[in-house]
């Protein structure tokens, strides 16, 4: 199963015959991703890396299919892709592109809300490393080979430190289900919250592991979710605890402004809703081990 | 990006903020002519830096001559102002704001913010003005009144409206107030801000409404469209480390450790800092290389964070993604080679081409340390950092 794309998801990629887009389409397409196609206005009927290039999202769905697709587009104009998209039935959508104007994305969540919730697209990101189901497909610019297969389900603002913990869960000998990136931005797509209700109903996860940062509310709102909502354990760490209020942490969302918002208080809130907190960034691994152990005794 | 008090104004004014007559002056010279040109007997000199308290650190002084202004203006220019906010170096006054007096009758509160819950502007605004935000929702919370504005359609008058006679505004002033708010919201939208706050927001003794106070920040990603926005920037109100850093396109925070960092990816980065931390060290910096690190780009890093004098290791950990790391080996040993490195350095890589970027380390013939693993690295760090006798410059 794994969550929001498999083997058989259609993937389209916006932004296709550019640097970027191309290298990471090619890296996508050797992982065994099934990327249908690709979009970049004013070159449709063009061929690209073997698969055909549209100037349209919606004339790409049209023929090809396409379900999922993600957005290499330059940010001032990464906005009008996702909003396209949305536009064109894709159901899923992570957008990598760092550097988005906030009000941008104000409008881009506004503008999703046109749809009825069950034609709505998913997106998430920006300013993201994709997602991964590992051994099924690739929807994104992370190292693949360090992913390995498994159970686990993983959220992350941070790319490389998703990284990290997709490397020390498989030196534990545990694999991956899907690995979502949700962003570093403040106003971004899927949260915390929404990615843990696609884990706790699926069959494929058995724990999922959270990783946090400071800045804005949705690793709280994520914690309530799992206390009043998942039967699935949830393993949690937050980056960020030397970080000093009212300065920006590289990510445009990692800033604390507000209470609840620093790495200490984050790590409070989610210890309360019976989140098991990872103590440090090396003991990612470690501690989702630890709790896998804990519910194969129970069982 | 944040600016001064008197670019917030400047620019709120042209979207029909009422704000007190005022000139900026860089001298007592200038500050007393400034004066002389706004007439009236009473004056207030405002040291102009980013960061807010300013009254209470003695940044705001009333003034009702020219020698008092001299005084005020001469006290202030030069100096670093230490408020709640600066942190303890301060920040530098190089300008100051010389306004008219204004007869406060009533104060209140206002600001504008990017509300990452809702997704959403929210208008605040609370009858207990000339406090700040956090003593409000301390001590008055139920003063708080708040307006989401759909970004479909933007703020609406009768918000405004409602914001106006939430506050009891007097009737014969509400469209005065009105039309404040507005044009507060059109400059937060058009300028692509994060934050507008006018604290306090006057009603003065002769019937008038003034911002007499205004704050600003601005979108660092929209900064691409907003060009009269950049020239804003006021580079002796930022850490120089971060400035030269910036500069050369890398994304640096100043810390107080002794451990430069050098990181890729804003996550891994911070991680980098907790783990040192619970290592029991202290980290002198963030620093994000980003990605696709070209081996210049990691020796431009090296200098941005040995430009600071407290360093005593410097610890870089690279998860290679589009990186490579045979890339990022050979910045290493470059930058060591030729910035002459005299303080210990830490490596850790993984993720792509490790193997080689190992190598490239290893055969180097430098006195490099090497981690497999980030508490490695960390550790190694630390007791580097506590054993290295010479500071970096």
């Amino acid at each position: 199963m794994a969550i929001f794309i498999n083997e058989n998801t259609k993937i389209l990629v916006q932004g296709f015959t550019g640097r970027i887009g191309t290298f990471h389409a090619q890296e996508m397409i050797d992982y065994g991703t099934n990327v249908v196609g690709g979009v970049t206005p004013g070159k449709g009927g063009t061929e690209h890396l073997g698969r055909p290039v549209f100037n349209t999202v919606r004339g790409a769905v049209a023929e090809t299919g396409a379900e999922a697709s993600i957005v290499f587009v330059p940010p001032p104009f990464a906005a009008d892709a996702i909003m396209e998209a949305a536009d064109a039935g894709i159901k899923y959508c992570t957008c990598i592109t760092d550097g988005i104007p906030a009000q941008d994305m104000i409008r881009v969540k506004r503008y999703m809300r046109r749809y009825k919730k069950e034609n709505r697209m998913r997106l998430a990101g920006p300013n993201c490393a994709g997602t991964i189901s590992p051994g099924r497909a690739m929807l994104g610019i992370m190292p693949g080979h360090i992913y390995q297969q498994g159970r686990v389900g993983v959220i992350g603002r941070s790319g490389t430190l998703g990284y990290e913990a997709a490397e020390q869960l498989k030196a534990l000998g545990l694999g991956i289900s899907t690995s979502v990136g949700i962003g570093g931005d403040p106003i971004n797509g899927a949260s915390f919250r929404d990615i843990l209700e696609e884990f706790e109903n699926d069959p494929d996860t058995d724990v999922v592991l959270m990783i946090g940062e400071i800045g804005g509310p949705q690793e709280a709102e994520g914690a309530v979710y799992a206390r009043d909502h998942m039967k699935k354990p949830v393993v949690a760490y937050i980056a960020g605890l030397s970080a000093p209020k009212g300065r920006k942490m590289g990510h445009a969302g990692a800033i604390v402004t507000s209470f609840g918002e620093s790495a200490a208080e984050k790590v409070e809130i989610l210890k309360e809703a019976g989140v098991t907190i990872a103590p440090t960034p090396s003991d990612m691994g470690a501690t989702v081990a630890d709790v896998l152990s804990k519910m194969s005794n129970a069982a | 990006m944040d600016i001064h008090e008197y670019q917030a104004k400047e620019l709120l004014a042209k979207f029909g903020v009422p704000i007190p007559r005022g000139g900026l002056a860089y001298s007592p010279e200038q500050a007393t002519y400034r004066a002389s040109e706004i007439g009236g007997s009473v004056w207030v000199v405002k040291a102009q830096i980013h960061a807010g308290a300013r009254g209470k650190a003695g940044g705001v002084k009333i003034c009702r001559s020219d020698s008092e202004i001299w005084e005020a203006a001469d006290g202030l220019l030069g100096k670093r102002l230490v408020t709640v906010q600066t942190g303890p170096q301060g920040k530098l006054v190089s300008r100051l704001y010389i306004e008219e007096g204004t007869n406060i009758g009533k104060e209140f509160y206002l600001s504008l913010v990017m509300d990452r819950a809702k997704e959403r502007i929210v208008v605040c605004a609370s009858a207990a003005g000339g406090m700040d935000i956090e003593e409000i929702s301390e001590q008055e919370p139920d003063s708080l009144l708040n307006v989401v504005v759909d970004p479909a359609v933007g703020m609406q008058g009768f918000q405004a409206r409602e914001i106006a006679f939430g506050l009891g505004i007097e009737p014969e002033l509400i469209n005065k107030f009105e039309r404040t708010i507005l044009g507060c919201y059109r400059a937060f939208r058009d300028l692509d801000a994060t934050m507008v706050e006018i604290n306090p927001l006057v009603i003065t003794k002769e019937g008038g409404v003034v911002a007499l106070d205004a704050k600003m920040s601005f979108d660092d990603n929209a900064l691409f469209r907003r060009p009269q926005i950049s020239e804003l920037r006021d580079k002796s109100q930022e850490d120089p480390r971060e400035t030269y850093a910036s500069d050369r396109g890398l994304s640096y925070v100043g810390l107080e450790g002794d451990i430069g960092c050098i990181v890729n990816g804003a996550g891994l980065a911070m991680a980098t800092l907790d783990m040192i931390k619970y290592s029991g060290g202290e980290p002198a910096n963030f620093l994000d290389i980003g990605g696709g690190a070209s081996p210049e780009r990691v020796q431009k890093s090296f200098r941005a964070v040995l430009r600071d004098g407290n360093v005593k290791a410097v610890l870089v950990n690279v998860f290679a993604g589009i990186n490579r790391c045979d890339w990022v080996a050979k910045g290493v040993v470059l930058a060591v080679q030729e910035l002459d490195i005299k303080v210990p350095v830490v490596v850790r890589l993984a993720g792509t081409n490790v193997e080689e970027g190992r190598r490239i380390i290893e055969e180097s013939g430098l006195q490099l340390l090497t981690a497999g693993s980030l508490r490695e690295a960390a550790e190694k760090a630390v007791t580097a950092a506590k054993q290295s006798p010479a500071a970096a410059a």
